[in-house]
């Protein structure tokens, strides 16, 4: 069977679900193999749940130059094991740093690249990729056609599941090369406690309307009752009410959860690119004329600081 | 020395318009009005600004496109940039990245820089990639999504907010940067400038001034393939409720049950 590829991003020592779902969807496509690039100590962990995820074989390589370097050494390693095994395909999460590495694979590999893929399926002549493009206004269908497809896959594109494999570790001694920038130093994100926002299956966000930093109380108490992950506006990242890290839209995370909550946002086609592919939406506006009505399945005209907390007492009492 | 910096900027489709595609399945270029990438107007800032805090600087701005993509070079130069290179041949019509990408790495050798600003995607294409292949490319160090960008004693310095963790990054020049939409508020042209705009030097090149072949770019030499573009069935309008009787959070949490969320 094609030997598919998978780079499988950690964190903290754990899987990241999104390496998940590219399992899941390379099984799809030929046998996964997954690739573990310096995850240190917790690289039995990582490599464990690839095999319950279903890897065949996880080639592992480890050394300070993924912490030190940036990106290259990762598409040193990734690069030198596609061409080593000659594998089918390469899939790589279509994060900021995925994508950059993906793409330089793509170019030593002398093959196209599809990024941000939605969708993906077997086809006769290799994998066809879905893309939601135009801020999720159109869908397009592509293929790479010239050499081993490198395609990048968006979070919460499959639901994971677990189909146990060998899981055969192979250690790789990676060649490094190149000419990369140096990570100087490196803050790792506090965790609020609360679901990852591009994972997450129910996201409640806050814009302009929600006031002033305090006013993002009730959009916490809210997700918080849902299980949730907290999402914001540009604008209300802008006034410094929320961090951009939580920011949603075209130059923020892109969000596709079962359900999307959108309290005191007007729905501007950039805060659209990253939430309209979202499953069921509901928003909460003062302003029956916010384009954001025209995309809900359920929309409340009225004050959020009323309709949010009464909903919240309402789950409560569930 | 003058530090040579070269700004890669998109032509593309206004966002707010209606964007769609033409018979084969490039962007269509006709229904809506083209512009200077929003985010590309950061990475013009960010040069102007290294360039005002350096001894002495030259900006140049570059782009791949059509003939009206010398709107976004004009825009660009009106900001402040010095000057600008458009590579412009019919042959480029639908180049999927890597072709684009290696376009741009051509035109940047044949120009001369010290340190390469991109913006951190284009609006249209969105895919984030093209700085980390002109770095490939040109074997440099990419220092890219940045928020925050210095020029100092030949080193590039900047802060990464990815994922998980945020990084800050050190690379020599020459280098490859890309900065974000948080790096900072990008200038309006003043009317002076854009007077000065109109005279500064734009040279135009074509691919047989970069000495690359035909068949390496456009759609034939593409190693993407579309297959199909369907605009998506726009989402209908569901139900609408007021709060004016003061229910609407317990309307909202009977939908959500109903849904099963809750
Ligand atoms: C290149 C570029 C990239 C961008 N990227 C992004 C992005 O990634 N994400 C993003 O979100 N935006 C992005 N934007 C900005 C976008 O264009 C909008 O400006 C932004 O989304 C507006 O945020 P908002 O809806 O919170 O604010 P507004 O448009 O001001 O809307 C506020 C809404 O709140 C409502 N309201 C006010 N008070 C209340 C209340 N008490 N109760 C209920 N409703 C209330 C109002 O009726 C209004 O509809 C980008 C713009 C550009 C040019
Ligand atoms: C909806 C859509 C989806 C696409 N998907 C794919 C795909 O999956 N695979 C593929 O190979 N191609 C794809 N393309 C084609 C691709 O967008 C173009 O080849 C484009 O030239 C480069 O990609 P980008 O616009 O996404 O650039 P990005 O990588 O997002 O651009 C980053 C930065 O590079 C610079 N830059 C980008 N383009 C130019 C230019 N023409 N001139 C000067 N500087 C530039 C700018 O500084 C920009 O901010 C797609 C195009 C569209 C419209």
């Amino acid at each position: 069977m094609a030997e598919i590829l998978v780079l499988v991003d950690h964190a903290d020592g754990a899987v990241r679900k999104p390496a998940l779902e590219l399992l899941t969807l390379a099984r799809r496509l030929g046998e996964p193999s997954a690739v573990v690039l310096g995850a240190g100590e917790a690289t039995d962990a990582v490599a464990a749940t690839a095999a319950e995820y279903g890897a065949g074989t996880v080639y592992v390589a480890d050394g300070a130059e993924f912490a030190d370097l940036l990106v290259v050494p990762k598409v040193d390693a990734l690069t030198q094991i596609a061409k080593e095994k000659g594998v089918a395909a390469v899939l790589v999460t279509s994060s900021g740093e995925g994508k950059e590495i993906a793409a330089r694979v793509a170019l030593r590999l002398g093959s196209g690249l599809i990024t941000d893929a939605v969708e993906l399926e077997a086809g006769a002549e290799g994998p066809v990729a879905t893309q939601s493009v135009f801020a999720a206004s159109y869908q397009v269908k592509s293929r790479v056609s010239h050499g081993v497809p490198v395609i990048t896959v968006k979070p919460n594109s499959a639901a994971p599941e677990a189909a146990p494999a060998a899981g055969t570790v192979e250690t790789v001694t990676v060649a490094f090369t190149g000419n990369a920038a140096k990570v100087v130093s490196r803050t790792a994100r506090v965790s609020t406690g609360r679901p990852e926002l591009t994972e997450s299956a129910i996201v409640v966000s806050g814009g302009r309307g929600v006031g002033a930093a305090e006013g993002f109380e009730v959009v916490e108490k809210l997700a918080d009752s849902l299980g949730a992950a907290v999402g914001a506006s540009r604008a209300a990242v802008d006034a410094g009410w929320y961090p951009h890290s939580n920011q949603v839209g075209q130059t923020g995370k892109q969000v596709s959860p079962q359900l999307y909550v959108a309290a005191g946002i007007s729905g501007a086609i950039q805060h659209r690119a990253g939430m309209q592919t979202s499953k069921t939406i509901v928003a909460v506006n003062k302003d029956p004329e916010a384009p954001i009505f025209d995309l809900v399945d359920y929309g409340v005209v009225g004050d959020l600081f009323e309709v949010l907390p009464q909903l919240t007492e309402e789950i409560g009492a569930r | 020395m003058t530090l040579r910096i070269a700004v890669c900027v998109k032509y593309v489709p206004d966002a707010t318009g209606d964007r769609g595609f033409a018979d084969d399945l490039t962007v269509d270029r006709d229904e809506v009005d083209g512009l200077l990438s929003e985010l590309d107007e950061y990475a013009v800032e960010q040069a102007l600004r290294i360039s005002e805090e350096a001894d002495d600087a030259e900006v140049t701005v570059l782009t791949v496109g059509p003939d009206d993509a010398k709107d976004a070079l004009r825009k660009a130069l009106s900001m402040g940039a010095d000057k600008a290179v458009h590579v412009n041949d019919e042959a480029i019509h639908g180049s999927d990245v890597i072709g684009t990408s290696a376009v741009l790495a051509k035109a940047l050798e044949k120009t001369g820089f010290d340190l390469v600003v991109c913006g951190m995607a284009s609006t249209d294409g969105t895919m984030g990639v093209l700085p980390a292949l002109l770095a490939e490319r040109l074997d440099l160090p990419q220092a890219t999504l940045l928020s925050e960008v210095s020029v100092e004693g030949g080193l590039v310095k900047g802060r990464r907010d990815g994922d998980a963790a945020t990084e800050y990054l050190e690379a020599p020049l020459p280098a490859v940067v890309s900065v974000t939409d948080q790096s900072g508020e990008a200038r309006y042209p003043s009317f002076k400038g854009i007077m000065a705009a109109k005279k500064k030097p734009v040279e135009e090149l074509e691919l047989d001034d970069l000495e690359i072949d035909e068949d390496e770019v456009g759609l034939a030499g593409s190693w993407t393939l579309v297959e199909s573009a369907d605009a998506r069935p726009a989402r209908t309008q569901g139900t609408i409720v007021t709060n004016e009787d003061g229910d609407g959070g317990k309307q909202l949490a009977a939908f959500l049950a109903a849904q099963k969320f809750i």
